[in-house]
């Protein structure tokens, strides 16, 4: 049985196979329309999230599936003071895969390590988010043809963005990648990224404060929001939320095929002016994640479709 | 010179960096431990110049070797029994340690759920790096 804690926890082989998979999901969704009958997908949200939970949830319906769980800390047993690993072994007995996301940090580990079902982490505080970084990767794939030979930017909150770690971890397992880092000093993508990953691995990289200065040389622009949950303090919250705000000016300065990504929600750092920019590729990631959720339930639970 | 007699049956924790042997005192829990230790700062050393020496005399399978190796990997400890040293152990760092240091990260897990083990795992041996197991945060030793 397998957990899904890290983009890195599949090599690159099964990483391609997984991806190829919800290509073909893509291409024919009705294949996979009762693959997953009779199966139940556990949705355990200590924090709230729309997006994460409706996509898993989307994914395992398409999959001819039933969905339960909870969506607050405060509409779960967390509330009356039960433990992560209590909670798991009571889902096990009710659902035959689970998806969680949790504020504290290796919350889902801790549930991987005494679960009798698969568990995939949703996000877990500001640590990981693998499954965004699937959606992020099939999402390269799909509209730019490849996972190697690119420039990436990536841009907003680098500290606490665990989409942004997820990311920069998975791509720095294909060939001449180049990462570039925009944001204010506070915000600074962490030491141990750019020491573990980076440095150790012989990637190049640099840190930029200003999204003009490096438009013009990214195949990708990743923006990300500031996140007011991530802050303990409302005061640098409110200071560094409109650092950054992607506009048509800007995107005048991009090349013809870049593309945006942003795992959303937004607040205002896309201004919605670029919504209609061909290069706007965020709403078209949904629904990727959507693929990639489905592509990643069947080869957790060892579903083959043929 | 500082005369402390010999022991019957113990350690001798010697070559410590000098000024931290009040930190390997905490680390292996000394100050609950019921046993005769002696602690030696700054002592001469032809080696380091100056070195900290810490006698514990208990039963040898009382200390946790994996702890004292991730405190410090270059610490020589003498193991005593009959009053004789019977081994001169080279401690090594450990891959994985358990309950040895505390994740300070206050967004892990180990922050509300106090019943989990606190487990740091290697990463890095070039440079010594070790970080907690459920957040990856990185393991910061006490300055001296």
């Amino acid at each position: 049985m397998r957990h899904l804690m890290s983009p890195l926890d599949f090599s690159i082989e099964e990483l391609d196979q997984l991806l190829d998979l919800a290509g073909d999901i893509e291409r024919h969704p009705e294949k996979y329309a009762h693959a997953c009958d009779g199966k139940k997908l556990a949705t355990l949200f200590y924090e709230p999230s729309t997006r994460t939970r409706l996509s898993f949830e989307a994914a395992m319906i398409n999959l001819g599936g039933n969905i339960f769980g909870f969506s607050s800390a405060a509409s779960s047993s967390a509330a009356k003071g039960e433990s992560v690993s209590d909670t798991i072994r009571m889902i096990s007995c009710y659902a035959d895969i689970c998806a969680m996301r949790h504020p504290k940090e290796g919350a889902p580990m801790v549930a991987s390590t005494v679960s009798s079902i698969p568990v995939i982490n949703a996000g877990d505080g500001g640590h990981q988010h693998p499954t965004q970084t699937l959606t992020d990767l099939l999402t390269i794939r799909s509209l730019k043809g490849r996972l190697d030979n690119l420039v990436i930017g990536l841009c907003g909150d680098l500290k606490f963005g665990r989409t942004v770690h997820s990311l920069v971890r998975a791509l720095a397992r294909y060939q001449n990648i180049k990462f570039v880092f925009i944001s204010p000093e506070e915000l600074r993508i962490p030491g141990y990224i750019k020491e573990d990953v980076l440095e150790a691995n012989h990637f190049p990289y640099k840190e930029v404060e200003r999204i003009e200065d490096v438009m013009p040389e990214l195949d990708i622009l990743y923006m990300t929001r500031v996140q007011r949950e991530r802050f303990f303090n409302e005061e640098d919250y409110i200071r560094l939320k409109d650092f950054y705000i992607l506009n048509n000016k800007k995107m005048k300065l991009a090349k013809e095929d870049m593309i945006v990504m942003h795992p959303l929600p937004r607040v205002n750092e896309i201004s919605v002016e670029v919504d209609k920019d061909p290069r706007a590729a965020y709403f078209r990631q949904v629904q990727y994640g959507v693929y990639v959720r489905m592509a990643l339930i069947l080869t957790l639970l060892e579903v083959k479709v043929c | 010179m500082l005369n402390i007699g010999g022991l019957h049956e113990g350690f001798v924790l010697d070559h410590i960096e000098a000024g931290r042997s009040m930190e390997i005192y905490q680390y292996l829990n000394l100050d609950k431990f019921d046993g005769c230790v002696a602690i030696i700062k700054n002592a001469r050393s032809n080696k380091m110049g100056k070195k900290d020496i810490i006698k514990i005399e208990c039963p040898i399978d009382q200390i946790d070797l994996d702890a004292l190796g991730f405190i410090d990997h270059k610490i020589t400890v003498n193991i005593i029994q009959n009053d004789q040293i019977i081994k001169k152990e080279k401690l090594s760092l450990p891959k994985e340690i358990k309950n040895v240091a505390k994740c300070h990260n206050p967004r892990c897990i180990t922050s509300i759920e106090q019943e989990l083990d606190h487990i740091f795992v290697l990463t890095d041996p070039k440079k010594e790096i070790y970080r907690c197991k459920y957040c990856e945060e990185k393991y910061r030793r006490k300055k001296k």
